[in-house]
């Protein structure tokens, strides 16, 4: 008979525990979202032995119960609800083998809430380097718990894991320390008061704001009565109450660990040297995020011509092969070109989080994070913004996410708010048509003009976010505690299994949800592309044979559909908004691809596919397509002045319907997306208008 | 004893007293405690953030925080 147990694994950031989880679950695993928060929720499937499957929870990071975040609250809610269907039956706590003490914090405070906790020290092959030596079997006695030495990077030890997760219900669960030690008269009075309560688990009530599910709420809401305690007397508390779980960690450390320091290699500080150089630090960071750009536009490319050449040519093999029809034509000009537009994001997504997880794993982010603090503080943002906006140069919705540890309530609020501003690449295929189109080949000083314009969308990108920073800055009455508190990880290689599948895991939920909106989007395009009222419509052959009975053939046919597109229902809604840009540049058609991109920018390729291609029957690949594109004095649609104007409107409009309901989750009003909506597209009108009246 | 922000490069010294009122609990459970070994490994410019190594952590923490720790020097 098979059976099946929860797993919860918990640790402090960097300490490998995603590792872990990785090893254990491989491709197994899904990530979700907690309901009604957007923390990630990440669950995989490990089986023990032939009969044995564990369904394991990867808890975010964290360095200890007393949550300072919402990712960190997440933890404590799950350890503290008994009747959540992922409630643990064994926590596994992963630690860091250099950094035992701090780790075991989290391990005594764990163990203390009366759940079979199992330890994991990771990184195990790091210890003859590092010169440490462990006694495992008094780390056991004294911990009262089993230990596994692990190295996710050579594999080792894994099995030995699974053979104490199977046992788990020998684990002792035992309390590590007697809190009533800390201040007897209060402690006492809260068990006399609490009879059948674990004493660690009433105090992590009181002294935390953690959302419980109802039933926990009502059995322990007296308990708040505790609160009488004033707040800086409760800090006190929890400080003494850390200091006394240091001691009983170090007492048991002086004799289980042992560190020969003259064996120890410092790669730390020698990389650190140059790394965080005040002057050196600066160039080195520029450089690699100019290595990183340049390599996604010039790495994807490749990929990108095939995927919109292959689909080029699908939708034309639909054409002619499939029995003709509402259905045939619905997939060749709707859905085939709608799911092109998706796919062709692949490349450049997959290269983004590649370079973006290999700057997390191997700790050169917190360097970034302490080198811009100060210079990014003049502008009201966080040294941990960085994170949010270079992430943002992938999504917009993870980088959000992303300002979750930004402990200012400040700070953080206008790295979500400017964080949008960043390219993001979604924005990528409308800045790669769009240049491969108005800006000249050639090149400058040994760079060329293509990559040059590029690079300066992303550089206007980045300037946008941090004078609206500035902006917000001042303007915003806000007071917060500003407390600023980074690790700075040891410097590692990355596990390229880890990058693999945080690649694999972005880009296929990218996919899937920007593919919904997509797909859903190229749809009623083409039913409103294909339909119109009246006459015009219906009648649109006879109409136009009769204006221009000197055309025959091809010619005629595209004059055809191109006056029946004219006529259809998003014709007469492209040509109704018309005056409103036409001062920008731009025609009926790509003001219906400005219209639906509000959805997602990324559908604004896709939208300009779908309506030239029902427009015309001829195989052409879309960007040739937009090339031929004429306006009515003969000039080409396409030139200088409106390609320019139409990127800087996509570089600053607010054009994401996923990320205004991120920012609304994160935080918690519809205010801010509303300012960001209206505010970014506001500011995307009026800076194209100048660019294309001051161009053209 | 003196303020942690006053501390030079390179010197190590002792943790003596911290105001906790003005430091993030978290802070604390990462080794910020009186008695614990603390040194400055570097500074980004302006002083600011500070780069420490407090007891076994290597963590930054902004001036304004470092001027509620009280340090003293151990030669």
């Amino acid at each position: 008979m098979s059976r099946s147990l929860n797993i919860a694994l918990l640790g402090n950031p960097n300490t490998g525990k995603t590792s872990v989880f990785n090893r254990l679950t491989g491709l197994t695993q899904k990530v979700g979202n907690y309901p009604g928060i957007t923390v990630e929720k990440k669950e995989g499937i490990c089986k023990l032995n032939r009969t044995t499957k564990a369904h394991l929870i990867d808890l975010p990071g964290t360095y200890s119960l007393n949550a300072s975040s919402m990712d960190e609250s997440v933890v404590i809610e799950l350890l503290l609800n008994k009747n959540s269907k992922d409630f643990p039956d064994v926590a596994v706590v992963v630690a860091d083998v250099e950094n035992l003490k701090r780790n075991l914090l989290l391990f005594t405070q764990v163990k203390d809430l009366g759940i079979p906790t199992l330890l994991v020290i990771n990184m195990a092959d790091q210890m003859k380097r590092k010169g440490i030596t462990l006694d495992l079997k008094l780390l056991e006695k004294r911990l009262d718990t089993k230990i596994a030495l692990v190295s996710t990077r050579e594999n080792q030890g894994l099995d030995q894991l699974k053979a104490l997760l199977l046992n788990y219900r020998k684990l002792s669960t035992k309390p590590t320390i007697d809190l009533s030690t800390i201040d007897k008269p209060y402690f006492e009075n809260l068990k006399v008061t609490f009879p059948n309560q674990q004493l660690y688990k009433l105090w992590l009530v009181i002294t935390q704001d953690v959302n419980f599910a109802k039933i926990d709420r009502k059995r322990v809401s007296d308990a708040t009565n505790f609160k009488t305690q004033s707040e800086s007397e409760l800090k006190r508390l929890q400080q003494k109450e850390t200091v006394k779980r240091y001691q009983f960690i170090n007492e048991i450390l002086k004799e289980g660990l042992l560190i020969d320091r003259d064996s120890a290699t410092d790669l730390r500080s020698r990389l650190d040297r140059i790394l965080i150089h005040k002057f050196w630090g600066y160039i080195i960071f520029f450089l690699i995020l100019m290595t990183v750009f340049q390599s996604i536009f010039d790495w994807s490319s490749i990929p990108q011509d095939f995927i919109d050449t292959s689909f080029a040519a699908l939708s034309e093999y639909a054409k002619t092969n499939l029995p003709e029809g509402v259905f045939t034509s619905l997939l060749a000009e709707g859905i085939i070109p709608g799911l092109g537009g998706i796919i062709i994001f692949i490349p450049q997504i997959a290269f983004l989080f590649f370079f973006i997880s290999i700057l997390e794993e191997t700790g050169y982010m917190s360097r970034v994070v302490f080198l811009m603090d100060r210079g990014l503080r003049r502008f009201g943002l966080s040294g941990k913004s960085v994170i949010p906006l270079i992430s943002g140069t992938a999504c917009a919705i993870p980088a959000v996410m992303a300002t979750r540890n930004i402990e200012n309530w400040k700070e953080r609020l206008i790295t979500i708010l400017v964080t949008p501003f960043t390219t993001c690449s979604a924005r990528l295929p409308v800045y790669a048509i769009l240049i491969a189109l108005v800006i000249p080949q050639g090149s400058f000083l040994g760079l060329n003009y293509q990559g040059l314009m590029l690079m300066f969308l992303y550089l206007v990108g980045f300037g946008m976010a941090l004078i609206s920073a500035w902006i917000l800055s001042k303007t915003l009455k806000i007071n917060s505690k500003s407390y600023f508190v980074v690790e700075m990880p040891n410097y590692k290689l990355p596990l390229l299994k880890n990058v693999g599948i945080t690649v694999w895991e972005k880009t296929r939920t990218f996919v899937t949800e920007a593919g919904k909106i997509i797909l859903a989007i190229s749809i009623l395009l083409w039913v409103m592309a294909s339909y119109g009222p009246g006459k015009d419509f219906s009648e649109a052959e006879s109409i136009v044979t009769e204006l221009y009975s000197d055309l025959e053939g091809e010619a005629l046919s595209n004059k055809i559909n191109a006056y029946q597109l004219e006529h259809s229902y998003i014709g007469i809604l492209g040509k109704a908004i018309e005056p409103a840009i036409s001062p920008l540049g731009y025609d009926w058609k790509i003001g219906i691809a400005l219209i639906s991109s509000f959805a997602a920018r990324e559908v604004f390729v896709g939208t300009l596919a779908t309506i030239y291609s029902v427009e015309s029957d001829a195989e052409e690949t879309i960007k040739n397509r937009m090339a031929s594109e004429v306006r009515a004095n003969g000039q080409p649609l396409f030139n200088l002045a409106s390609g320019i104007s139409l990127m800087l409107f996509y570089a600053f409009a607010m054009q994401c319907m996923s990320t205004l309901a991120i920012v609304k989750k994160e935080t918690n009003s519809w205010k801010w997306p509303m300012v960001q909506l209206f505010g970014m597209s506001l500011l995307a009108y009026i800076v194209a208008f100048s660019t294309y009246q001051i161009l053209a | 004893m003196i303020p942690l922000d006053q501390l030079a490069l390179g010197e190590k010294a002792e943790i003596e007293q911290i105001e906790t009122d003005f430091l993030p609990l978290k802070l604390i459970e990462m080794g910020c405690l009186p008695g614990n070994s603390i040194s400055l490994i570097q500074k980004a410019p302006f002083s600011d953030p500070l780069y420490l190594k407090i007891d076994e952590s290597h963590l930054a923490i902004r001036k304004e925080t470092a001027q509620h720790i009280f340090v003293r020097l151990i030669k």
